[in-house]
């Protein structure tokens, strides 16, 4: 156990808690203020991702088609919500998730036909490649020093918007008493649509930063989609604090338990024995911090209803 | 008299049920898609290739290949070679990438009374006390590569190694064969689970821990993620890392590029073996893919050579379960493989050379994985010792 690997992890899980807040940012909102569970907010990372991975493929460069996948990915998302799931916001809770696993399926058979079944590769930009030397004499990978920026920097953006704008003002008030905010005269169609759209370009954004340190393949957003909800029942529904906090709780004790309690059990274990167990049991620390959140306070960390 | 003769009638029938089939269908059962997916289209390729250069006829009949997708599944391999089996009623079958799909797939396939010849994954609790005469590998022994691999570690003097492989059957097979033939210290041992994309935190512990040198067994995608995650993290200039040839061929190369140049690894095969019926492979593979081939290319076309052979030595009486095996075991000397002479230990498992490659620029500077050297002559799975098959 040394500090250079407790502060490399700590940048791990930060990297890894801001690209579950781009996802759980969206998927808070819809829920938050739709009264929707969307199971599909998952296919539209998966979307994104291919997306990126078919323009940058296109255009030979990360930086180009970035905005293009995301612009995309917020065109299919607002088509998604206008054509189906504005039909699903009256309806129960267990309506919308059979509707809305209809759309993963749909959605995986989908990119498997358009795309092949293979996983398509991503590379990190140009110069972007290799490791940085971080102060300290630390080496850190420089594309994750970027998804860092990248996150922290759409955590600001997104932070501004809802607090600053008058479009955040109306999500606030959607979230918080939609009935009153449709009463005062608010265009809750558009602000839907809208907030779905931004939702899908998040989701673009961490399918296309994590493309390149993971693959691209059918399925990819299921595993994440699970996080991305226990980050906003941590932080509590509808709120973009919340997702925030929750998602760096998460990101760092997935990455702290899965570097540090191998090493721990290894004191005590044979090493296959230890390395079974060391992922297993981090994984279930996610769970167990959620379900310590739920005991202590129901709401989440951060309620968006008061 | 007239039962007497009805019985003779009936049991006349029986004794031509070995009979010599007019056609042969293959099951192939392989991992097609997801991250891992490159490796069963590199095997794909070459026994299509080979089925092709033999003009769709294998030991002279009649071919039809069926295609399952496992997903890396054992479960699903399991079903699909249940229905394989039962439905389409295959006569043999092959294609089994990854070890735990099938050991999985195992007892369906045994249960089924048909033959199974490996392109890849040779499961030690298979060619071992598990041997079976209608299991035959044409790829090696699932620790092969790695106590090649060991070996080399050893003649390059690490003082101790760090090794790193899926949490599946294979990479148990992969460690133990590394710790067989580097037989120095081993500084730690990780086990990742199977597919796992993200190394951030076992790269951390490895850049924490400060190996003599790296062993690292991630095949297929997991691998292009490692190697890239290794180099961006500044590992690469480091940790020494030797690999196997699994992680460092065609399939990894064309997604990972340049920083793949000068590591070296092991293998059974390589681009530039000098003999005929590798050039001609190779040109042949270059011709109707368009790219170069890879191990396991080579694995996918010497499987349907050998095939094609043993099925037309016993002109495709596949049936006779002892004629077809000898026939198999036989198969080897009597044919031309891209990797050169091997044979069969009794364990059905090859006995080949393996050799010591490192990845550099050919004069199309493209990148290649040219021999250097080699490993181990005539090497024999060490488990052969623990099957009781004559």
């Amino acid at each position: 156990m040394t500090p250079i690997l407790l502060f490399e992890q700590s940048l791990n899980g930060l990297q890894f808690g801001l690209m579950l807040f781009l996802l759980a940012a969206g998927l808070t909102l819809v829920f938050g203020i739709m009264d929707m569970i969307n199971l599909a907010h998952g296919s539209l990372y998966m979307v994104g991702a291919y997306l990126m991975a078919t323009f940058a493929e296109a255009t030979g460069s990360f930086w180009a088609a970035l905005p293009l996948a995301l612009v995309a990915t917020a065109l299919v998302g607002a088509a998604l919500e206008v054509s189906l799931l504005r039909k699903l916001y009256e309806r129960d809770h267990l309506t919308q998730v059979l509707a809305t696993f209809a759309v993963i399926l749909i959605a995986n058979e989908g990119v498997r036909i358009l795309w092949g079944s293979q996983s398509l590769m991503l590379n990190p930009p140009d110069g972007l490649t290799g490791p940085v030397q971080l102060p300290g004499g630390v080496q850190y990978a420089s594309y994750r020093l970027a998804i860092i920026a990248v996150g922290a920097a759409v955590a600001v953006c997104l932070y501004l918007l809802v607090t600053r704008t008058r479009m955040g003002m109306l999500v606030r008030a959607g979230a918080s008493n939609r009935e009153m905010a449709v009463a005062m005269g608010v265009n809750i169609r558009r602000l839907f649509t809208v907030v779905f759209a931004l939702g899908a370009a998040l989701c673009a954004l961490a399918g296309a930063m994590l493309g390149p340190i993971l693959a691209v393949q059918v399925g990819m957003g299921e595993n994440i989609l699970i996080l991305a909800f226990v980050v906003i029942v941590i932080g509590g529904i509808g709120s973009i604090r919340g997702a925030f906090v929750g998602a760096l709780l998460v990101g760092l004790v997935d990455t702290m338990g899965r570097a540090l309690l191998p090493i721990a059990f290894a004191q005590m274990f044979s090493p296959q024995v230890a390395s079974n167990l060391g992922p297993s049991i981090s994984s279930i620390l996610i769970y167990v911090l959620m379900a310590a959140v739920l005991f202590l306070r129901p709401q989440g960390l951060f309620p968006a209803r008061g | 008299m007239k039962t007497k003769s009805a019985v003779l009638a009936v049991a006349a029938l029986f004794a031509c049920s070995v009979h010599a089939a007019n056609e042969l269908k293959i099951g192939y059962l392989s991992t097609l898609s997801g991250p891992a997916g490159a490796i069963g289209v590199e095997i794909r390729d070459g026994f299509n290739l080979a089925l092709k250069m033999a003009g769709g006829k294998l030991g002279g009949l009649p071919t039809e290949v069926v295609f399952a997708d496992d997903t890396l599944n054992p479960e699903t391999g399991k079903q699909l070679a249940e229905r394989l089996i039962k439905r389409d009623r295959v006569n043999l079958m092959t294609g089994v990438v990854f070890s735990n799909v099938m050991l999985a797939a195992w007892p369906t396939i045994q249960a089924g009374n048909v033959f199974y010849i490996a392109p890849n994954s040779t499961p030690t609790r298979i060619s071992g006390e598990g041997c079976n005469p209608r299991f035959v590998s044409a790829s090696w022994p699932n620790e092969g590569y790695h106590e090649a691999a060991g070996h080399y570690a050893k003649s390059k003097g690490y003082k101790s190694a760090y090794l790193i492989a899926p949490n599946y059957p294979a990479g148990k097979d992969a460690t133990s064969g590394f710790k067989r033939g580097f037989g120095g210290t081993i500084s730690a041992e990780v086990y990742t689970k199977l597919n796992q994309l993200d190394y951030s935190a076992e790269l951390a512990q490895i850049r924490a821990a400060k190996p003599a040198a790296l062993y690292a067994f991630l095949p297929g995608g997991m691998g292009i993620n490692f190697i890239k995650q290794f180099v961006a993290a500044g590992l690469s200039s480091e940790v020494p890392l030797v690999v196997p040839g699994f992680v460092s061929d065609q399939d990894i190369v064309r997604a990972v590029g340049d920083p793949m140049l000068g590591i070296f690894d092991t293998a059974h095969w390589s681009y530039d073996l000098d003999n005929d019926a590798n050039r001609k492979f190779v040109a042949a593979f270059e011709k109707e893919y368009n790219r170069i081939p890879s191990v396991f290319a080579e694995q996918g076309y010497t499987t349907a050579l050998l095939i094609d052979n043993a099925v037309r030595a016993v002109k495709g009486k596949i049936e006779d379960e002892k004629g077809f095996h000898k026939a198999l075991m036989a198969a080897p000397a009597r044919f031309k493989s891209p990797r050169g002479d091997w044979k069969f230990a009794h364990n059905g498992t090859p006995v080949q050379d393996y050799y010591l490659r490192v990845l550099a620029k050919d004069n199309k500077g493209r990148i290649v994985n040219k021999k250097i050297g080699t490993v181990m002559n005539d090497h024999v799975d060490f488990w052969a010792k623990e099957c009781k098959m004559k």
